[in-house]
């Protein structure tokens, strides 16, 4: 089955199975093994993207629904060069420390920025209760959220 | 060919891929069918996903009445000023259903056809007397949400029929409008015991008007008349709701699960009901 998208910006178009999952289609078709698979049932958040903006639990979707769709993955937000301020922030605040968990908490946090104009702590911690991180650096998380928050809105304060 | 997913983008296009593989399963956001799917509980075979329909994708304010799509996202739901404004009690359960992923991907629709009985949305639209209106391709029908949903995982959706959209009466004169869930953890759990109310407090305090629902303590949500007619007519007070709890206690049938015994589950869905007279001096 065909399958054509916007892929971090750039037109993708497969031949893959219509029952293929959209995180196996990610990592194995696409080699972008940023997604991770936690515990594919809907539990954890590691898979998150987003999806014509929304996040979305790539472990719960079938291929066909990328379809006419603009997906964005980890890969898609920075580069090595430059990193997203999400990403920049994670790092300042220490809050990776397996990093499994990290590229579907940052997806999150994603669509939390994009989403809010304001942000308290207690609206992050809601925000990323999809997410689990089970070395259970929550607090560190939340700092580094906030501190991306901060810094997102002062450049678009600049603007 | 027919081992396939299909993506209609309209209900016409849906009523030629049902015609074509009647046998075909039908989802919507996915989040409950994938997962069986995963676990084998569901073989692989024909599907159709609702997503790209957007006819069932609106809220639409009829005067007297809302009419929800099926196929409308629990973010949108809570996004939505008309329900914002009209029926707080299901943006309230909505707040707490799943997880922000979940919800930007689970369907209202989808809640009620799933039909189990610790689905959020559903005690929320009992107490709101939510009609369902369910389509063929070449017909049509009305169904009051409690008709409907006849135990877990079962309605009354007959082959080739979907739920498009949920049409709820504005419930106008209700000044109280909570919903509690208890389970075990804040985000992603499935509910122990659910409690949902509409009440019309006076101001002098006596109860002019009560519609109670309970998730999770029965094979289908539970709604009982008898204890609201309990209330209605008296003072909200200890006395009045202990009465009352010992008649919760006779119509609810909660299970021993694994997520919590069934003593525990009545002494809830009781413990719930008391935190009622919280609203009495507001």
């Amino acid at each position: 089955m065909k399958v054509r998208f916007i892929l971090n910006g750039k037109e993708v178009e497969l031949d893959v199975s219509p029952f293929k999952r959209v995180i196996d289609v990610l990592r194995e078709d696409l080699a972008l093994t940023g997604t991770k698979e936690g515990c594919g049932e809907g539990e954890c958040g590691a898979c998150t993207i987003l999806v014509d903006g929304r996040s979305k639990l790539s472990c719960l979707m079938l291929a066909p629904q990328l379809d006419g769709r603009e997906v964005t993955t980890i890969e898609g937000i920075g580069s090595e060069d430059s990193l997203h301020p999400i990403q920049e922030a994670f790092i300042e605040k220490g809050a990776i420390q397996c990093g499994f968990c990290t590229p579907g908490m940052i997806m999150e946090a994603l669509y939390l920025l994009k989403n809010n104009p304001e942000l308290t702590r207690d609206e992050i911690r809601k925000g990323i209760s999809g997410n689990l991180c089970r070395c259970t650096g929550y607090q560190k998380i939340v700092d580094a959220i906030e501190v991306a928050f901060i810094k997102t809105k002062r450049q678009d304060n600049l603007k | 060919m027919k081992d396939s997913l299909f993506m209609p983008h309209s209900l016409k296009e849906l009523w030629e891929v049902i015609e074509h593989v009647p046998d075909a399963l039908i989802y919507a956001g996915g989040t409950d069918l994938l997962v069986k799917l995963r676990k084998g509980i569901i073989k692989v075979g024909p599907m159709v996903c609702l997503e790209k329909i957007e006819e069932l994708k609106v809220i639409e304010d009829r005067g007297d009445k809302v009419f929800i799509g099926a196929g409308v996202s629990h973010s949108d739901i809570l996004r939505s000023d008309i329900i914002n404004t009209n029926f707080p009690v299901l943006i309230r359960a909505i707040e707490v259903l799943g997880s922000p992923q979940i919800r930007n991907m689970g369907t209202i629709g989808g809640n009620i056809v799933t039909a189990s009985p610790a689905g959020d949305t559903l005690p929320p639209l009992y107490v709101l007397e939510a009609q369902l209106e369910l389509h063929t391709s070449n017909s049509k029908r009305q169904l009051p949400i409690d008709q409907f949903i006849k135990g877990p995982g079962k309605t009354q959706l007959k082959n080739g029929e979907i739920l498009t959209g949920i049409l709820i009466p504005k419930a106008y004169g209700f000044n109280i409008h909570h919903f509690e869930k208890v389970g075990k953890r804040k985000a992603l759990s499935i509910s122990i015991v659910s409690f949902c109310a509409l009440l019309r407090l006076s101001a002098e305090g006596v109860v002019e008007d009560a519609r109670f629902s309970w998730g999770s303590v029965g094979p289908t949500v539970i709604r009982s008349h008898d204890v609201e007619s309990l209330l209605i007519g008296n003072r909200l007070s200890i006395e009045m709701l202990n009465r009352a709890s010992e008649q919760v206690k006779k119509v609810i049938r909660p299970i021993d699960d694994i997520r919590a015994s069934a003593w525990y589950r009545k002494e809830v869905a009781c413990n719930l009901l008391m935190r009622l007279i919280n609203y009495k001096d507001e």
